[in-house]
């Protein structure tokens, strides 16, 4: 909402200033969003001084100017005229500047071999005289403290401009600004003088509002003045229609627009002659159409609220006019329509033929129906003052009296919700300057709401209106209490910050991406997931909801490989999507590392990463938070974007039916197609929502602390088993030989080749042997020693390797 | 008597010369070994007359004590020697450079989420979460924003289907509704998580954080409302004053509705928090509206409060001098590097928010 302070104060009566005017707005809620003059093109010519002029080395007649143009800048410009010389103050005009007399643009430019910032004005080229011999000469009384300045005094009034929120479209038009602000007590609202002119006769066009199902229109005022002669609005209207960045069309449709933008009242004008006997205002008719005035045209469904005659649809009521019965400058006889249209009904037809107007803004937020009759009175008397012409009589069609609502006050909710008082006779007036007729009643007030205030419809709306305006510095800063009512996180919350920070504490940088993706990137890791579309994506290649982490990690590790960098780490924690209804979504930390370990580095071997980096680093994670390693349980399966061959799932325990993370190499097929060159890629994904809460509680482990101080003995095994025979499998069938006493296995050596026959590899171990209850000897020792070999060898066919 | 003084001398100058192990082993066995010097005296002991024995056998004694004691320093000497003779061969350069080390980061938008969640924790806050996928009744019209609210048009929605039904919430603001639908008075909850509009550019983009805060109970007011946001502002900017200025706004959802400025001022080409005299805007709030708490079976006239709603990204990029919103979604390695946090760092109460 743009209007000036001078438009303002024809409605407010202040003596305040400008700026504290302002600054009043932005506290009663009208945000201002800025105070300045619009910008004109007369900005750019600037008062300057020749500092120092030197002859043009190419031409004898061209001479170079260094000109001071304030701010300790200077400028080299070539000049032509004869009496450009030292210490001259002068007239510049930069690059970019609009010469008045010929319309033409400046740039720099090269002047035989010399480049001209700008150029030095003479009077002619300013139309200031017809003076064209030589540089315009300033006097150094009135101009040298100047230097920089803009020649040209700004005569346009400085525009304010504001944010009205969508509750208030009072404030839509310069007459609601004022009322708030005389509320506040910076000033007295100003009564709206009209000129008793006498309305002639009747209004001769029948108007009526049909009894449609919905009918959007519930009141519907005209008039009609003849005789008009309609032309170019007058200077001081055009400026007001121009200093709010508008351009004036002719004198009838300026005025509408004056009365729209000054009592928020949007009118129409027909012409009279063009509406074919009569005025109904009715629902359309599926497949009707009309040409709208921006030469549009329209089909209609059902339902649309419509002005028409005999011979059709003349406009959208309270949205747009048709080009049938628009006013043109030969416009002899005028119907003005100024009407009530109900906001839901605007809002409707606009989103379903997806058009906005200034028009169909203000009545869907809500006009005042009850300012029919100013808004008619004042335009009406504008032109016929300006154009001539005969006013009838008002007409006035309504189904609706839009009598005002009611509400009854407590007093005592004000200090309830805002915390402090204000005492009664206060809030009183402040209701009775925005409007509101009051009347008390003991600690109640009754309330009669102005017509211009939809947005009020109960007693929290007013409270909000006193706290406005008596200004929110006055609500107290209460120090905080510090009562909890529950922990801050809860356990799946704590795992998630839990689990963040033990990622990226093993290398790997933490990123955000989008939730939505690229449906073709997408397709290469959805699985089975189903694929879930954006109606209205902000691009093609963001159309769907990610259903894996990988699709945007993958991305952006190809963006960043295309950069130049080889060993990347990166991993994401948030959602996927399982299903477009709200909690088909899993919380999922996707991690993905790139190139070499150890690349370029004098005293370790460099390696491509593998899968057994990411497997430590996912197993690590999940024993850091809280898992317990022993029951961990691998199968060979995974999802199809990692390589069927190099990847694996994590059970926490072997009966999970869900596992809690995939690792492994990525599939070389999805390198291929996404481009991603790089020595190896691997990752893992950790499914939040499937770790279970442990059991037992760490601060319960805590307290069982057990150990053994007898001594330790430890074996060598190798066993030869079948190639596909898994290591995992092996461990087992030793540690569950004897918990008590096999304390630890660890592999050390895998091989395959020579000495072994080529369907086996030979794995070799070594056992901890400990008891808790006292120091092994030698025969327990090969007793348990023989145990390990028999029952290896029976249970997964393996032969000890001798 | 003389005899043994001989060799003790002998001995003693002997061991006074540069010797190496080996030597120094030689001595020791020609004086104890099985035929050493020293041993054969002892062994003679015994064929003594008594009355010299137990004089001879105390000189002897002392003589061996002196002797050894000059043999243990000769063989440490030697063998500090020999240490540092071969320590001298192994010196390398200790200015290569160590073995890799990798280090991972936080983003900045994560750090901020713990610093935001350790605040509040101090004053009672709990945390909840909500879908990032909501219908339109909890994105829209439990908030009192019904379908023909111009409000809507605001925000600019993503739509999963083409009834406008569900959507991507565009703020966080459902959280509320689902915390107070799913439990029972008082609420006191921030929500922080990801939020969509449709929309993007330099100060836009389609996805960005926020954080809800409610605090619903018998008697919460406006005046609660402006001390919880003091402290918060306070806390998180690590500042101990803090100009800050409530102007009336609207939100469906809240009434009255306030936006927050905060004072800063440029310096050096930087923002400073807390003082100056320019405003900058960074977060609504207001008491939660009676048609809000209806819509979530609570009686406006038991229970009220507030509500707020502050964009994370923009306090991590005030706070951190973080330019261009874009950057914080588009991976760029050298960007996290930068703007990352040690996984370390984990804001806190006792070790503050920041170092």
């Amino acid at each position: 909402m743009k209007f000036t302070i001078g438009w303002l104060k024809e409605h407010l009566d202040t003596q305040k200033k400008d700026n504290e005017l302002i600054e009043k707005l932005t506290n009663i809620g009208l945000e201002v969003e800025s105070f300045e003059n619009l910008s004109s093109s007369l900005d750019s010519f600037k008062v300057a001084k020749i500092i120092n002029v030197e002859q043009h080395p190419n031409a004898d007649r061209l001479r170079i100017c260094d000109v001071d143009i304030g701010l300790d800048n200077t400028v080299k410009v070539v000049c032509g005229a004869p009496n450009a010389k030292k210490d001259l103050l002068t007239i510049y005009a930069g690059p970019g500047s609009v010469i008045p007399k010929n319309s033409m643009k400046l740039s720099v430019s090269k002047i035989r071999g010399v480049t001209s910032y700008g150029m030095l004005c003479s009077e002619s080229e300013l139309n200031l005289s017809n003076e064209s011999e030589g540089i315009t000469e300033l006097t150094a009384s009135k101009y040298s403290d100047k230097i920089g300045k803009n020649f040209f005094k700004s005569n346009t009034e400085k525009v304010v401009d504001l944010s009205i929120t969508p509750n208030r479209p009072d404030c839509l038009g310069v007459r609601g600004i004022a009322r708030d602000l005389a509320a506040t007590g910076v000033g007295k609202l100003k009564k709206i003088l009209l000129k008793n002119s006498k309305n002639n006769g009747s209004q001769k066009i029948k108007v009526s509002i049909t009894k449609d199902k919905n009918q959007g229109c519930t009141a519907f005022g005209s008039c009609l003045i003849e005789g008009v002669t309609n032309k170019e609005s007058p200077k001081w209207l055009k400026e007001k229609i121009i200093s709010l960045g508008q351009k004036p069309i002719s004198a009838i449709v300026d005025i509408t627009n004056y009365v729209m933008l000054d009592l928020n009242r949007p009118l129409h004008a027909y012409d009279a002659d063009k509406i074919d006997k009569e005025i109904i205002v009715r629902n359309s008719k599926k497949g009707e159409t009309f040409e709208a005035l921006d030469n549009k045209e329209y089909k209609l469904d059902e339902e649309m609220c419509v002005i028409s005659d005999k011979s059709g649809v003349l406009g959208l009521g309270g949205i747009i006019g048709g080009t049938r019965s628009g006013t043109e400058i030969n416009t002899k006889n005028i119907l003005l329509e100024s009407a009530y249209f109900i906001p839901r009904s605007i809002r409707k037809t606009s989103k379903l033929l997806n058009i906005d107007t200034d028009a169909k803004f203000r009545f869907e937020r809500g006009i005042d129906p009850q300012s029919i009759e100013l808004g008619l009175s004042k335009a009406a008397e504008l032109i016929s003052e300006i154009c001539g012409g005969k006013i009838s009589n008002f007409d006035i069609q309504q189904t609706d009296k839009h009598e005002k609502n009611k509400i009854k006050f407590n007093i005592s909710l004000f200090e309830k919700i805002t915390g402090f008082k204000v005492n009664d006779n206060e809030i009183i007036k402040i209701l009775t300057d925005l409007g509101f007729e009051v009347s008390k009643e003991k600690f109640q007030l009754d309330l009669k709401i102005p017509t211009w205030r939809p947005d009020i419809t109960q007693p929290i709306d007013i409270v909000e209106e006193i706290v406005r305006i008596k200004g929110y510095e006055n609500i107290e800063t209460l120090e905080p209490e510090k009562t909890k009512i529950k922990d801050t996180l809860n356990a799946q919350q704590k795992l998630f910050h839990f689990l963040q920070r033990s990622v990226a504490s093993k290398g790997y940088f933490e990123t955000v991406t989008w939730s939505f993706t690229d449906s073709k990137i997408n397709k290469l890791f959805k699985e089975n997931l189903k694929e879930i579309k954006i109606v209205n994506p902000i691009s093609s290649d963001l159309d769907v909801l990610r259903n894996s982490i990988f699709t945007n990690l993958t991305f952006y590790i190809k963006k960043n490989l295309d950069r130049g960098f080889k060993d990347i780490s990166l991993f994401e924690i948030g959602p996927i999507f399982k299903d477009s209804k709200p909690g088909e979504q899993l919380t999922v930390i996707g991690a993905i590392k790139s190139g070499k370990i150890s690349r370029l580095n004098w005293n370790e071997k460099d390696r491509v990463v593998d899968v057994f980096d990411v497997k430590k680093d996912v197993i690590q994670t999940l024993v850091e938070a809280g898992y317990d390693r022993q029951s961990f349980f691998v199968r060979d399966e995974s999802p199809s974007y990692y390589h069927p061959g190099k990847s694996g799932s994590i059970y926490v325990d072997k009966d999970e039916i869900e596992p809690v993370a995939y690792f492994g190499e990525i599939h070389p097929n999805i390198l291929k197609k996404l481009d991603i060159k790089t020595e190896g890629l691997v990752g893992f994904e950790i499914y939040m929502d499937y770790l279970r809460e442990n059991k037992i509680k760490l601060k319960d482990l805590k307290t069982n602390f057990k150990y053994s101080d007898y001594q330790k003995s430890e074996r060598d095994f190798a066993f030869v088993v079948d190639k596909n025979f898994k290591a995992q499998d092996l461990i087992e069938i030793i540690s569950s030989i004897d918990k008590n006493l096999i304390r630890s296995i660890k592999i050390f050596d895998i091989y395959e080749g020579e000495n072994i026959p080529q369907d086996k590899k030979s794995i070799a171990l070594n056992v901890t042997i400990q008891s808790s209850e006292k120091t092994l000897e030698e025969s327990d020792l090969e007793k348990i020693n023989k145990l390990i070999i028999s029952t290896v060898e029976t249970k997964s066919g393996a032969k000890i390797r001798s | 008597m003389s005899d043994i003084k001989k060799i003790k001398d002998d001995y003693l100058n002997k061991l006074n010369n540069d010797l190496n192990i080996e030597s120094l082993n030689q001595i020791k066995t020609e004086l104890f070994g099985k035929n050493g010097k020293i041993s054969n005296y002892f062994k003679k002991l015994g064929s003594l007359p008594t009355d010299e024995r137990k004089k001879f056998a105390s000189d002897l004694n002392s003589i061996k004590n002196e002797l050894q004691v000059k043999i243990d320093s000769k063989l440490q000497e030697i063998e500090t020697k020999e240490i540092n003779s071969k320590l001298e061969n192994e010196k390398v350069d200790v200015t290569l450079p160590e073995r890799e080390f990798i280090r991972g980061k936080i983003h900045p938008v994560s750090q901020v989420i713990d610093e935001i969640s350790s605040i509040f924790s101090e004053i009672g806050f709990s945390v909840e979460e909500g879908p990032d996928i909501e219908n339109e009744h909890y994105n829209f019209t439990a908030l009192n924003t019904p379908d023909n609210h111009p409000a809507r048009d605001m925000h600019d929605t993503f739509y999963l289907d083409n009834n406008k039904e569900l959507l991507l919430r565009t703020h966080t603001s459902p959280v509320q509704v689902r915390t107070m639908l799913n439990g029972k008075p008082p609420f006191k909850i921030i929500a922080p998580g990801r939020t969509y509009r449709s929309d993007s550019d330099q100060t836009h983009s389609p996805m960005f954080h926020q954080v809800e805060g409610l605090h619903i109970d018998k008697d919460i007011n406006m005046g609660h409302l402006k001390g919880c946001l003091n402290y918060f502002i306070k806390s998180f900017f690590e500042v101990d004053k803090i100009k800050m200025r409530f102007r009336p706004s609207h939100f469906p959802f809240t009434e009255p509705s306030a936006e927050v400025d905060i004072g800063y001022e440029i310096k050096d080409g930087k923002i400073v928090i807390g003082e100056g005299d320019k405003w900058l805007e960074i977060l609504g709030c207001g008491m939660v509206h009676p048609n809000v708490l209806k819509n979530v079976k609570l009686s406006p006239d038991k229970y009220q409060g507030y509500a707020f709603g502050i964009g994370i990204d923009r306090l991590g990029m005030l706070k951190y001098g973080i330019n261009d919103l874009r950057a914080f979604f588009e991976t760029d390695y050298r960007w996290l590097n930068h703007f990352g946090f040690d996984p370390l760092d984990v804001p806190s109460n006792y070790r503050g928010l920041s170092r």
